[in-house]
């Protein structure tokens, strides 16, 4: 039994929901999502029984390329955050009809089985692949199915694309390079070279485009807020909570340890881009008057935050930042489900129109409010635990960087709290507010239970994460 | 050789279908007929001969080329039953000319002499200039034939100046002699010169920048079906062609002894830059989907030029970018032919919508365009990445860079014919599924699926 099994249960589980027909699709997606998470659940006992689950396998001779899936402890975290969070998304799409739901549905299984190859692979080149596929589906997900202004979105949605394109194509020509040194593409292969100091900085500067762009860390995050508001709520959900990881996870896993001495040369610099990040993303988040966008740029201050953490090269930076992604995207997809839960109803997203639901739905304010609480950092829930070991990682490099950093609570407090106050206090609203309806309040209550049960208990993922971790550091301080 | 006899001799069979009055049966004849070619091409795989006082001469490169040519053919012909719906007296001779077309094909890629070196690219120009003007009462298509003659013979004329030249150093037209002479260290000023005219030929056929003005125009007037041969087959035979050529008679080696080689390669690089960026750039202006196909092909023209940098080890890398470019050429010309039938234009408006109206064809014409611009699974990623591979290793990163800047930039262009296809709202309804023009969508988009899965099938076959 090895990893290749929940990207054959999604790459099966896209074509059978294309198959099953419109009415069938959404079902069909979610039975498949859940057999996925199922799968890698198994997966991770196996693990933790000290079972080998990887794979290695000829795929092309000349350049040699392998179908390679490494699944060491922070490969599988993300593979279950991967995982847990396709059904939670698929199933908070319940309550919408989409136009040629198969072709949907069959887009967000597809996009999760590629997403889940970028984090699996330990080839430079399937990893490449597995990294641009998961750019098709999203481009026709934001396309087909998004909303606004037709003429805007195509303009939004082209954008995001070619920018990504065009960083991982840099990123490929960064591959190739070390093709040419290692005659292999396989990480151990790559984590072994000992290339010179320049060599180092270009490789790292190719990578860095990339990542930088699909993350985003400023000043390459111009066409994020416009995809996130532009794009049907699904995609928003699947690029915030598990696309952007996909560059998180990237400079740990590639960036850093195939390019450790430009990394220690230049830390401060990336560290501070990620921090101006936090500043920049909270004083934007601040003046927004459409909620999405609102939440895509608190998404952008909260990953400026971990990408200065992976920056730091400390075992607490890495853990705290693998923490912060888990937690990150739970919360964030919880969130922009409050969006679509209030746009269902309500038909807006203007925070200007909204207030007065308070009164008329008390579960849904409960609920927002933990969510809302979440993403600000509330000690005991998971992402005070992130945050906080990633801005200590930050006070061990300089302090000035944490005292920056940590201006992402108090910043986020303010604007998710006013927020909040305008969205859901005030006086009475005029238009009726149904509470949250079971399906809503299932994907929801998933959400706070993971939030609250790590953020009081985080040791297994921890333990899962930290062993793995260090390893990658020993590469990265090998010489 | 066998093939190249059979080619010829379908293609006279053709021909007496008409006298026959068999036109119904053509196409499907045809496409037997070619997949018999195939199977005995197939089975000469591997043997090295030549024929007739080697004017001949059969490799392991002439038949893999071969064989792609007459895999792209039969998917032409097969697209030919619907195109010439409303030509049928007509149809028997438009089929032959393409198998004709196909025996200069393979003659060019299988030459032992010059003098069939010529031979072959003149039945093949010939049948184009004709195939070109074929819808004889659309003034565009006049304009395209004779736009395509008068290019297409100066560069013929090029070509045979440096036939002259090279005969004038070496005293013959015969490959294998003018290789062994070629190893000399004294060499006639005239040999390289003759071989500089030769290239410069060859790059009118293969429109490389700056010798690509042509192209737009022509690609335009001619019937579709026309520019989809050209943009296809044409386009990598004549690529395969001036391989051979530089390649065969040793073109490197005796400029390295000139201490021209350095010059050599930075012409290939500059001509390679050009035509990438003046293609892409071209293209993005273009609201014509067949001259935007014309302007991409220029750019392919560019990529696949690449590989005359390593000449010494490039052969698989060229013949799969080569299959890989042509299978989605073909895909993406059968859905234009649906999309465009009965339409006096290939405006991009024609495709509003298509992804609603008709989402099987939309998606397999998404595909090739993905292919085109380099996305994986599809082969064109595979034969883009072998091809940067192979120039990087040879040193070449700054080209490469270009190159990548290029990939960015096409993927505008093609994206703006998914975007139509996808948001824009549909403007006509199209009735009728015609079967080869599905078959052929589907059966060479998949081809290029599996090359992308098995880039080894493909790649390993001329090593």
């Amino acid at each position: 039994m090895n990893v290749s099994l929940i990207l054959i249960i999604l790459l099966v589980g896209a074509f059978v929901t294309y198959f099953a027909g419109d009415k069938l699709a959404s079902k069909v997606a979610l039975f498949f999502s859940l057999a996925a998470l199922g799968c890698s659940v198994v997966l991770l006992n196996h693990f933790n029984a000290g079972e080998n689950i990887s794979l290695v396998n000829a795929w092309i001779n000349q350049p040699k390329i392998s179908f390679a899936l490494n699944a060491d402890g922070l490969a599988i975290a993300m593979l279950l955050l991967t995982t847990a969070l396709t059904p939670i998304i698929i199933f908070s799409s319940f309550g919408n009809e989409y136009k040629n739901a198969k072709g949907f549905y069959a887009l967000i299984l597809f996009m999760a089985f590629a997403m889940t190859g970028t984090f699996l692979a330990a080839d430079g080149l399937l990893y490449y692949i597995f990294w641009e596929l998961a750019l098709i589906p999203i481009y026709f997900i934001a396309l087909i199915w998004g909303n606004g202004d037709a003429e805007e979105r195509r303009k939004a949605v082209v954008k995001f694309f070619i920018y990504t394109l065009a960083g991982s194509l840099f990123m490929l020509t960064a591959f190739i390079y070390l093709y040419t040194k290692a005659h292999s593409f396989l990480i151990e292969d790559l984590y072994k070279l000992n290339l010179s100091a320049d060599e180092q900085l270009w490789i790292f500067l190719a990578f860095f485009l990339a990542y930088a762009i699909k993350i985003p860390i400023i000043p390459f995050h111009t066409w994020q807020a416009n995809v996130y508001q532009k794009a049907p709520t699904v995609g928003t959900m699947l690029l915030s909570g598990i696309m952007l990881k996909m560059g998180l996870y990237s400079v740990i896993r590639w960036q850093l340890p195939i390019a450790p001495l430009a990394a220690k040369e230049y830390m401060n610099i990336f560290i501070a881009l990620g921090i101006a990040g936090v500043i920049y993303g909270s004083i934007v988040a601040l003046r927004q008057k459409d909620l999405k966008k609102l939440l895509a740029y608190s998404s952008l201050a909260h990953v400026g935050l971990i990408a200065a953490g992976t920056y730091t090269l400390t075992v607490d930076g890495f853990r705290g930042a693998v923490l912060q992604m888990i937690a990150h995207g739970f919360v964030v997809v919880g969130l922009f489900y409050t969006a679509e839960i209030i746009y269902r109803r309500f038909e807006t997203r203007e925070i200007a129109a909204l207030g007065g639901i308070r009164t008329q739905s008390p579960k849904f304010t409960s609920m927002f409010l933990i969510l809302v609480l979440a993403s600000v950092a509330l000690p005991t829930t998971f992402n005070f635990v992130g945050e906080f070991t990633v801005l200590y990682s930050l006070s061990q490099i300089n302090i000035w960087f944490a005292v920056l950093g940590g201006t992402t609570i108090i910043l986020g407090a303010y604007y998710m709290l006013k927020m909040f106050q305008n969205v859901m206090l005030g006086e009475t609203n005029s238009k009726t507010f149904a509470d949250v309806s079971v399906n809503e309040g299932i994907s929801m209550v998933a959400i706070i239970a993971v939030l609250i049960f790590f953020g009081f208990y985080p040791k297994p993922i921890t333990d899962l994460i930290t062993p793995s971790l260090e390893t990658i550091l020993n590469v990265i301080n090998k010489n | 050789m066998n093939t190249l006899i059979a080619i010829t001799g379908l293609g006279i069979f053709c021909l007496l279908f008409e006298i026959l009055n068999f036109r119904k049966g053509i196409v499907p004849f045809t496409i037997l007929g070619l997949l018999g070619v195939l199977a005995l091409n197939y089975y000469e795989f591997g043997s090295t001969a030549s024929y007739y006082n080697n004017m001949i001469t059969v490799s392991k490169f002439s038949t893999a080329f071969s064989s792609l040519f007459i895999i792209l053919t039969i998917f032409l012909v097969a697209l030919s039953h619907n195109f010439y719906e409303n030509h049928q007296t007509k149809i028997s001779d438009y089929v032959a000319i393409k198998v004709f077309l196909l025996a200069g094909a393979v003659a060019m890629v299988s030459f032992g002499n010059l003098a069939m070196f010529f031979l072959g690219i003149e039945i093949l120009s010939i049948a184009l200039y004709v195939l070109a003007a074929s819808d004889r009462l659309n003034i565009k298509s006049n304009e395209a034939g004779m736009k395509y003659f008068l290019m297409g013979s100066f560069a013929s004329g090029i070509i045979l100046f440096g036939i002259c030249l090279i005969y004038g150093a070496m005293g013959t037209f015969d490959v294998t002699e003018i290789y062994e002479s070629s190893l000399s260290a004294e060499l006639p000023i005239w040999f390289p010169i003759g071989m500089i005219l030769m290239t410069i030929g060859m790059f009118f056929k293969i429109a490389a920048v700056p010798f690509h003005f042509w192209a737009p125009d022509v690609y335009e007037g001619s019937p579709a079906l026309t520019t989809a041969l050209m943009s296809t087959l044409a386009k990598i035979v004549a690529m395969a062609t001036l391989y051979k050529l530089v390649s065969g008679l040793n073109l490197i080696p005796s400029l390295e002894n000139q201490d021209l080689l350095g010059t050599f390669e930075h012409i290939i690089v500059i001509i390679s830059i050009a035509s990438m960026t003046v293609g892409n750039i071209m293209a993005l202006r273009q609201v014509n989907v067949k001259r935007m196909l014309a302007f991409s092909g220029i750019s392919h023209a560019g990529f696949m030029l690449m590989t005359f940098l390593t000449i010494a080890t490039s052969a698989g890398v060229l013949l799969y970018y080569a299959a890989a470019y042509a299978l989605a050429g073909i895909a993406a010309f059968s859905v234009i032919l649906y999309v465009c039938k009965n339409q006096d234009n290939e405006d991009i408006t024609n495709f509003h919508g298509l992804g609603k109206t008709n989402p099987l064809l939309a998606a397999i014409l998404t595909g090739s365009l993905l292919s085109m611009a380099g996305i994986p699974i599809f082969s064109g990623f595979f034969a883009k990445l072998f091809l940067f591979n192979q120039t990087i290793q040879s040193g070449y990163i700054a080209l490469v860079i270009v190159a990548v800047i290029n990939s960015i930039i096409s993927v505008g262009y093609y994206f703006k014919l998914i975007l139509a296809m996808y948001s824009k709202e549909p403007n006509e309804v199209r009735t009728g599924k015609p079967f080869l023009i599905y078959a052929v969508a589907i059966v060479s988009i998949t081809l290029n699926i599996v090359l992308g899965l098995f880039p080894s099938l493909v790649l390993d076959l001329l090593s």
